[in-house]
């Protein structure tokens, strides 16, 4: 059995790369890890030929270590971003040793969310490779004598045209000596020269994922650690009151207990206080925790109730609001127009509920903390358990383990923080493990929202007018208490972008205000935005009697790239490296319907295909879904078929799964995944009544047809889940002529 | 006193017989492969197999595990060579990998009852088996690929570990299809 090893932060990185090994090192050029442990101790003058954020070494003995400094939770990080890196370098992938980086800005953002793994370090992990390689070809020329251009790297050698050559561990000490190339000296491989990239290569920890010897955060272990089990408010924002803890203490194992203090200011990724049961094992906390006997005190969000808020977002959609788009004049437009449509929209909170529920191990220990947890985001570990603490973010040490599914809950550490607070408290490790209820009710939800959308209908059935406005309690609220509207990077995603041919057009987002924790979860505000912008252009094509595909094509336009202007965050990248392309959109379209046999299948009773299409991470998705739904209103999918233009693909086999597994997750959005609130209480706690798409449920068949292009890398992990829901419901109302408006579908077709 | 055999060791319980068998794996024998995912029976991720049937180790209590044969992911094969293992190597099933030792441990109860199920037949044994990831189009291959595999290899059956495949561990980090693609 694996298991973890705890040395010192110091010792860790020297145990990883011998110091005669040959490293090279974020910002620094060539350096020893000996010492060297921090970004402030490189110079600028090493920035300007290395970027920032890898890290690799060469070992006198050949094997070459690469540190993942991004987690990886399913979506392949540890499978894709090395591989970029082994193959400018030119090494043997067999030779290649991967190892978790633990948090510390000098690997740049270890934040590993917004799908952007690859398109941020992409880039950065080819100059690092095609860096070393040709260091490695300068130390075999020097060592030869020979002018550099006779030595080329070639699979974990550098070979002399003489055919004479050397192993890397034979070159490392040597090449160590070699100047940094300018970035400009930089030569990359030709796409013709890969022997990885483009390939499908095993994933990285399959062999260790199929024996059972992956280690979770669930399975971390130090050593004399106890467990914690936490009571927490049933309703957000209740402060604990008083306690009895006579009976808890009685059960068999239970050691003690420990009041988390009440959250307090802005909800951040701060713990949210509660009473905490330590025992000497996890069932004994367990079983001690529903011995506790709690009460807390009354909490303004008691009233929430999720029936009566839905009404008020409603409300909130029908009146004008904040305008974040406007092209043309839509009232003008409206007044005018001999017909219009307007339809409802709404979705509920949802949970991320991972397979693996957080876990964190922490020891405290003379103004220091070292963990281990299933983060998404090391670095945000070390700044809350640090605030948390009152100590030094630097004094902390975050180890990642494998993340059991994460798609956002994990970037936020609140249960990092508990359990480096329990430590202090009880001078032991602590292991905090979430039970599925905890996991439920104690969330930091995907927020519910509520869509109006109104257009005018022209000739041929077209909108000349298109107004679309939402209200929803933002991300913000998480941050800050007094955020009214969503921000700006959630109206990005699908709102304020929409990419059709429509000479009106306005969107409009209203106010709302929290009542539990709001957090992002996989593709974020694109669910509802997108599940109401490609209901209702279906619903359009339905009003005209056309075809749903040729409709939406007609709508999206000739190929354009749209001039979204500077204020459009367009994740950070910009419009020139990554424009709002509806050419690129009609393909991706074109071929899922195509793929899905769209031009066949005709509609029959109860039978049909739907088809809908968002751009979201910079990548642009169709979905083409085949439905059956039965007499009682049951829902089968028999066949989904996702185009997906990702740009330039590492590993197409993990493109394949993200998309395959985007399938299944935008099935549960669909068909059966809801969370509501009633007195403030979360209503569901189990995977009983917040229920996840099974293997009979999901779509029985997924295609993934991924377009061939070298445009700069986009998302992958998240892209694929928008459409879904949206291509579900379209293709419901074409069987059975009714219009889903409301998420999840559950029984409304029964 | 609870005695019972764990992967082919006797072991001994002294404490809590209602401790969940999952909580005594992972805690007291330090067996990790069996994982948490609800401990109400509702997600396959603690699958084991309790005298060769699939239990949901979270809701079975150790004392109902009293002078059994308890198997978990560590006691299928030493290195990962059982046929279920190895065809879920060659379609790369796992995404974040956490339910898959769950999704093993119940296919191969399957398998070991049903050597060529069809698709519905999956369907009904692997529906206890959460993956929040969405493995499942993978997993029905795999198991179809584990019984061609094991019906191949007919001498020996499906919950014993098989002999060791070309396309198994050690083929790990070759290219599949030949690199092709
Ligand atoms: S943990 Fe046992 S079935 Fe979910
Ligand atoms: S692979 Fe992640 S839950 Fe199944």
């Amino acid at each position: 059995m694996q298991k973890i090893e705890f040395v010192p932060r110091r010792t860790f990185l020297a145990h990883l790369v011998s110091s005669s090994a040959f490293v090279i090192g974020a910002r620094a050029g060539a350096f020893d890890f000996n010492g060297a442990t921090t970004a402030e101790m490189v110079s600028d003058a090493d920035k300007a030929a290395w970027n920032p954020n890898v890290y690799l070494g060469i070992e006198p003995d050949g094997k070459v270590i690469l540190i993942m400094h991004r987690s990886e939770m399913g979506t392949g990080s540890r499978s894709v971003l090395p591989v970029v890196l082994a193959e400018e370098l030119d090494a043997d992938w067999k030779r290649v040793t991967l190892e978790q980086a633990i948090g510390d800005p000098k690997y740049g953002s270890q934040n590993t969310d917004g799908s952007c793994s690859i398109r941020d370090f992409y880039d950065t992990f080819r100059e690092a490779g095609a860096t070393a390689r040709i260091m490695l070809e300068r130390a075999a020329a020097a060592k030869w004598n020979v002018p550099t251009s006779e030595c080329k790297a070639q699979n974990h050698f550098v070979v002399h045209k003489s055919g004479k050559k050397l192993g890397f561990g034979e070159l490392a000490s040597l090449a160590k000596q070699q100047p940094v190339p300018k970035k400009e000296e930089l030569k990359f491989k030709t796409a013709a020269e890969y022997r990885y990239v483009g390939k499908e290569l095993p994933t990285a920890d399959r062999d260790n994922l199929v024996n059972g010897k992956g280690i979770f955060g669930i399975d971390a272990i130090m050593p004399g650690m106890v467990y914690a089990s936490i009571e927490r408010s049933p309703v957000f924002g209740g402060k604990l009151k008083n306690f009895d803890d006579k009976d808890a203490k009685a059960v068999k194992g239970v050691l003690q207990t420990v009041t988390i203090p009440d959250l307090k200011g802005p909800t951040m990724f701060q713990p949210l206080g509660g009473v905490a049961v330590i025992a000497n094992s996890t069932w004994a906390a367990a079983k001690g925790r529903e011995k506790l006997k709690v009460e807390w005190s009354e909490s303004p969000n008691a009233a929430y109730d999720s029936a009566k808020f839905k009404q008020s977002l409603l409300e909130t959609v029908r009146k004008p609001q904040k305008v974040v788009r406007n092209v043309g004049d839509v009232d003008a437009e409206f007044a005018k127009a001999a017909k219009t449509h307007e339809a409802e929209y709404y979705a509920p909170h949802l949970a991320h509920a991972p397979m693996e529920p957080v876990a964190a191990v922490a020891e405290y220990k003379d103004g220091k903390v070292v963990c281990h947890a299933n983060t998404q985001n090391p670095q945000a570990v070390q700044d809350t358990v640090a605030q948390a603490l009152g100590i030094k973010k630097e004094n902390v040490e975050c180890h990642v383990t494998l993340l059991g599914g994460g798609f956002g809950r994990k970037s936020k550490p609140d249960y990092v923080a508990e359990a480096a607070l329990l430590s202090k408290a009880v001078g032991k490790p602590v292991k905090v493990t979430w039970s599925r209820e905890d996991d439920i009710r104690f969330d930091y939800y995907h927020t519910v929202a509520a869509m109006y959308m109104k257009a005018a209908i022209g000739a041929n059935g077209k909108p000349t007018a298109w107004l679309q406005r939402v209200a929803y309690p933002s991300i913000g609220t998480t941050f800050n208490p007094t955020s009214t509207h969503a921000e700006a990077f959630e109206m990005m995603m699908g709102w304020n972008d929409v990419p059709f041919d429509i000479p009106n057009h306005r969107a409009e987002n209203g106010p709302a205000k929290n009542h539990v924790r709001i957090g992002w979860l996989r593709s974020v505000a694109n669910i509802y935005q997108a599940f109401a912008v490609s209901s209702f252009v279906d619903e359009l094509a339905n009003l005209a009697k056309r075809d749903s595909v040729e409709y939406l094509l007609d709508v999206l336009g000739a190929p354009r790239k749209i001039p979204f202007g500077k204020d459009y965050i367009n994740h950070g990248k910009s419009l020139e490296q990554y424009p709002v392309d509806t050419g690129r959109m009609r393909n991706v379209i074109e071929l899922a319907a195509e793929k899905s046999g769209w031009a066949k299948k005709k509609p029959t009773k109860g039978r049909a295909l739907g088809i809908a299409a968002h751009r979201s991470f910079l990548t642009y998705v169709a979905v083409a879904v085949e439905v059956e739904v039965d007499n009682a209103g049951r829902v089968r999918i028999p066949q989904m078929d996702i185009a997906v233009d990702a740009g330039t693909i590492i590993n197409p086999d993990r493109v394949k799964s993200q998309f395959e597994g985007a399938g299944v997750f935008g099935t549960s959005i669909a068909l059966m995944s809801g969370i509501t609130a009633k007195n403030g209480e979360i209503e569901q706690s189990n995977f009983h009544d917040y229920q996840v798409a099974r293997m009979n449920e999901a779509p029985f068949q997924v295609n993934v047809h991924v377009i061939k292009s070298d445009a700069p890398p986009a998302g992958v992990g998240e892209p694929g889940v928008p459409p879904v829901a949206p291509a579900i419901c379209n293709a419901i109302a074409a069987a059975t002529g009714k219009r889903i408006r409301e998420l999840p579908i559950r029984r409304q077709l029964a | 006193m609870i005695k019972l055999k764990v992967n082919g060791v006797t072991r001994q319980h002294d404490g809590d017989p209602d401790m969940p068998l999952l909580w005594y794996l992972r805690d007291e024998l330090d067996l990790k492969g069996a994982k948490f995912g609800c401990g109400m029976g509702l997600c396959g991720a603690c699958t084991v197999h309790l005298n060769g049937k699939p239990v949901r180790s979270c809701s079975t209590p150790v004392s109902a595990a009293a002078n059994a044969q308890v198997t978990t992911i560590e006691g299928l094969s030493t290195d990962g060579t059982h046929p279920v293992q190895v065809a879920w190597q060659e379609l790369d099933v796992p995404q974040c990998g956490y339910c898959q030792a769950g999704q093993i441990m119940s296919a191969c109860a399957l398998l070991a009852k049903n050597p060529k199920p069809n698709d519905a037949d999956i369907d009904t044994a692997m529906n206890g088996n959460l993956c929040r990831c969405g493995t499942y189009l993978r997993v029905r291959a795999a198991i179809h690929k584990a019984a061609e595999l094991t019906a191949s290899n007919a001498t020996k059956p499906a919950t014993k570990p098989a002999a060791k495949s070309a396309s198994g561990a050690g083929a790990n980090l070759l290219p599949r299809n030949g690199g092709k693609k």
